[in-house]
């Protein structure tokens, strides 16, 4: 129960400063992201923020043995690069430029009830469960 | 550029990096949305509850900005349904064929100088502007 209350508090958190930081606002996206044009570089200070505290409090964090509420840290431990982290990256950047939204902010945004992040929302519920069927194809295909 | 212009995003940002710190600290979890949402739309057992927590706080926290800051969900958006249909399938396939998003690679996997983090954000940030770019000379049917 704590884990949940934790979560939930930690997203609510999480949201309000997406918010804050106009993340949630699909038109400043694409002007941070339009560099050859009228290029809005506000948004990069989100990360600069974002960045300077989790970079310091991550390394804090990590000294202890254990998180509060559970037995053990779930880190990912690969640092090797291949074809599907890039190839994903390339594929959500060219979604992530086309709409102006990345998941946490679409699913804040769709509280507004704004057709853009509806219809954003269901296709990428949509687009995460084509992409379980093709790795279950690739799979069944190398047997 | 007025102060207020890289303030809020300075100060929105501190926010995201101390709850992806809480998170961490309590759950001992990676704040990584879309690996959230993916595992709370395919789950495995045990691990779903917490995922849709988070999801609800997300949700919560858009009618928290109704009420305190309404801008923030102010959205306007330019092109067809078509755009919003392909946009959300690229970003539900590409995060999770990438294991990660804005999030998870940009924010969590920076921040632990994970090398396939930063190859993946310099990667979709590349893609983000270069699709930018192209919408600005070929998008306007779309």
């Amino acid at each position: 129960m704590k884990l949940i209350l934790s979560a939930f508090f930690s997203a609510l958190v999480f949201g309000v400063g997406l918010g804050i930081a106009g993340m949630t606002l699909p038109t400043k996206v694409i002007g941070f992201l339009d560099v050859t044009g009228a290029w809005d570089p506000s948004l990069a200070f989100v990360m600069i923020g974002a960045i300077a505290v989790h970079g310091v409090s991550y390394r804090l964090i990590m000294r202890r043995s254990s998180p509060v509420l559970t037995p053990k840290f779930f880190i990912p431990s690969r640092r090797d690069l291949d074809a599907k982290l890039l190839l994903g990256a390339l594929i959500f950047g060219i979604g992530w430029g086309l709409g102006g939204f990345c998941p946490g902010p679409a699913i804040v945004a769709s509280v507004s009830g704004h057709a853009s992040v509806l219809i954003f929302v269901a296709s990428m519920v949509a687009g995460i469960y084509v992409h379980a069927g093709f790795m279950k194809f690739l799979n069944s295909k190398q047997g | 550029m007025d102060l207020n212009q890289f303030l809020l995003p300075l100060i929105g940002g501190a926010i995201i990096g101390f709850s992806a710190s809480l998170l961490l600290l309590m759950n001992g979890r990676i704040f990584g949305i879309s690996g959230i949402l993916g595992g709370a739309l395919i789950p495995s057992k045990g691990d779903a509850a917490w995922r849709f927590a988070a999801l609800a706080g997300f949700l919560a926290a858009g009618f928290l900005l109704t009420l305190i800051y309404p801008e923030a969900l102010a959205v306007k958006a330019e092109g067809t349904v078509w755009r919003y249909v392909a946009a959300g399938v690229l970003v539900g396939f590409g995060t999770q064929l990438g294991s990660g998003c804005t999030s998870g690679h940009g924010v969590c996997g920076i921040s632990r100088l994970s090398p396939r983090s930063i190859a993946a954000t310099l990667t979709f940030m590349t893609a983000g502007a270069a699709t930018v770019a192209l919408m600005r000379v070929f998008g306007g049917a779309l």
